[in-house]
């Protein structure tokens, strides 16, 4: 199987038309995602946009994780050969963490405060594999030192609590890339760390998608971030792809939307002041 | 305008040193900024940065050096003048103000907007807070409308702008900027930036700010400052620092950090 990013003839993943609404006060529904199409091979994708702008949405119903007041409708939503709209519980669970998986934004508050990690990684583990304890805890040891956590017997036994955002990251991803998926979902993954930790949890994320060829949707609000890892890049703006560009021709990108997310980022020895901000225009969001 | 207040004042801190049960936090910190300047702070996590603005304003235990306001003009004290607040003071606390990193942390939950801008007022006994509220809403460009509102009916950017204001409303002579920006999207930061250097320039304002991101701190101050597990790494000019004239290791690596991920092996 081919590593590199060329998207294989049948798509692992295709969304067309994906709609999450939500109800609203006014006893009307909002609509979070409106319409979004893509397809995804063994590449990776990043999704961009400000908050609300619908992104984690779309990766969230991917997965069937839409909170239940949410309604999530499609023209098509399938993964491999499995339709995910009409799917039973039965198979979403099998898949949920199996073959998808999802890494969330900041480990202080997705992982299990009151287990120790090595634990919830043997937890994901055994949930898809029948395996004994003692190989499920070698397995999983095994698993962060892959994420370059360097003592994992020591790291195995902590709590959430008493490690470092950017080893909890790991953890998380260790957590993740267990069960072996072919298609992960990293939701702001480095957001909640520091600028030198962000690179080495991209640089682990990174090595073990381009070793195991999987998929990758990388969702961000930093486009600059997003255009230095991913191969394909969608901008999104109020629910919908507003512009689709290759990672190296994101210096061509036609949208103002985009080329606004990108101007009001300050930048070394640039001497802007003020800031471009964006100027929203309502025809955006049509 | 209280008496106080009208005094422009910069901070400086000698040899400062915070330690937590034996761990030092920040070893051996010295550094002036004069009145009017901006001062940026930089490093990554555990480095001791907010740890720096918290032992600047008081709210970390200082084990040794010394904290002082100091005049304008340092060459004349005149003696006409009363001698500036020391910390501690009730005074030294309304000039030297701080603003939080997390918006979703640093406001009450239960409290109204309302609330929240009229306890400092109320702690320093000063009157007329009916107007100095909506004052101080006008001036983070929120508006009135958005006076009784609680912070979970708000977005990130106007919780920080709310964050803002609270601090402001004292008319504070010194503001500490613990990350102001980072838990904000690249849009919303480009605006509430904005605004801080918008705020600085009317009023006159003396900055320190402490952010990971070399870009933002670059474009914000005028000196900053390097730190590392608590040590002063090196201080240099933002100008020095964007024409890569860094001298130290570690701050070539920010520096590098900060312009993207990149691929080792793709060759």
């Amino acid at each position: 199987m081919s590593l590199e990013a060329s998207p294989s003839p049948a798509p692992m993943l295709v969304v067309d038309d994906l709609r999450v609404s939500f109800p609203n006060r006014d006893g009307g529904r909002t609509e979070a995602v409106r319409g979004v199409s893509f397809t995804l091979g063994r590449e990776r994708l990043g999704i961009v946009g400000e908050s609300g702008s619908g992104k984690t949405q779309t990766g969230r119903a991917i997965l069937g994780l839409t909170a239940p007041e949410g309604r999530v409708s499609a023209r098509r939503l399938a993964f491999n050969d499995v339709d995910l709209l009409h799917c039973t519980p039965r198979q979403r669970r099998e898949l949920r963490g199996g073959r998808i998986a999802m890494v969330l934004q900041d480990p202080k508050f997705s992982l299990n405060p009151v287990m120790c990690i090595g634990d919830q990684i043997v937890e994901t583990l055994r949930a898809h594999t029948r395996l004994a304890a003692r190989e499920a805890r070698a397995r999983a040891i095994a698993a962060l030192r892959s994420v370059q956590i360097d003592n994992p017997e020591r790291v195995y036994k902590l709590y959430p609590h008493e490690v470092s955002g950017g080893m909890g990251q790991r953890a998380m991803i260790a957590m993740m890339l267990i069960a072996n998926p072919d298609l992960l979902i990293a939701d702001e993954p480095t957001s909640a760390l520091d600028v030198t930790v962000q690179l080495q949890v991209l640089a682990v994320l990174d090595a073990l998608v381009v070793r195991r060829g999987m998929g990758l949707i990388f969702v961000s609000h930093d486009l600059r971030l997003v255009s230095s890892f991913c191969d394909r890049i969608l901008v999104m703006y109020a629910g919908r792809v507003v512009e689709e560009v290759s990672a190296r021709g994101l210096a061509e990108a036609r949208h103002p939307y985009t080329r606004g997310l990108l101007n009001c980022l300050p930048k070394l020895g640039a001497n802007r002041h003020p800031l471009p901000t964006l100027d929203r225009r309502p025809e955006w969001a049509l | 305008m209280g008496t106080v207040s009208a005094r422009e004042a910069g901070i400086e801190a000698q040899h400062l040193r915070v330690t937590y049960r034996g761990f030092v936090a920040v070893a051996d910190t010295s550094l002036r900024v004069d009145a009017g300047q901006s001062f940026g702070i930089v490093g990554e996590s555990g480095a001791g940065k907010s740890t720096v603005l918290r032992a600047l304003c008081g709210l970390a235990p200082v084990s040794s050096g010394t904290v002082c306001l100091v005049e304008k003009s340092a060459g004349e004290t005149s003696n006409s003048r009363a001698p500036l607040p020391l910390p501690g003071t009730k005074p030294f606390r309304r000039l030297v103000q701080m603003v939080f990193q997390d918006p979703y942390g640093s406001l009450h939950p239960r409290q109204t907007v309302d609330r929240i801008l009229a306890e400092p007022l109320a702690i320093h006994a000063i009157e007329d807070a009916e107007t100095r509220i909506r004052r101080a809403l006008d001036e983070v460009g929120l508006g009135t409308s958005f006076r009784f509102r609680y912070p979970h009916q708000l977005s990130g950017g106007q919780r920080q702008r709310i964050a803002v204001a609270r601090a402001l409303i004292l008319e504070p002579q010194i503001l500490l900027l613990d990350e102001p920006t980072s838990s904000l999207d690249a849009s919303v930061q480009a605006e509430v930036l904005n605004l801080l250097e918008e705020l600085r320039r009317r009023h006159g304002l003396t900055f320190i700010m402490v952010s990971h991101d070399l870009a933002v701190v670059t474009h914000m101050c005028e000196r900053l400052m390097v730190m590392q597990r608590g040590e002063t790494v090196e201080l240099l000019t933002s100008a020095d620092l964007a024409a890569n004239r860094a001298s130290h290791d570690y701050t070539r690596n920010l520096m590098e950090a900060s312009t993207g991920f990149r691929r080792a092996s793709t060759a």
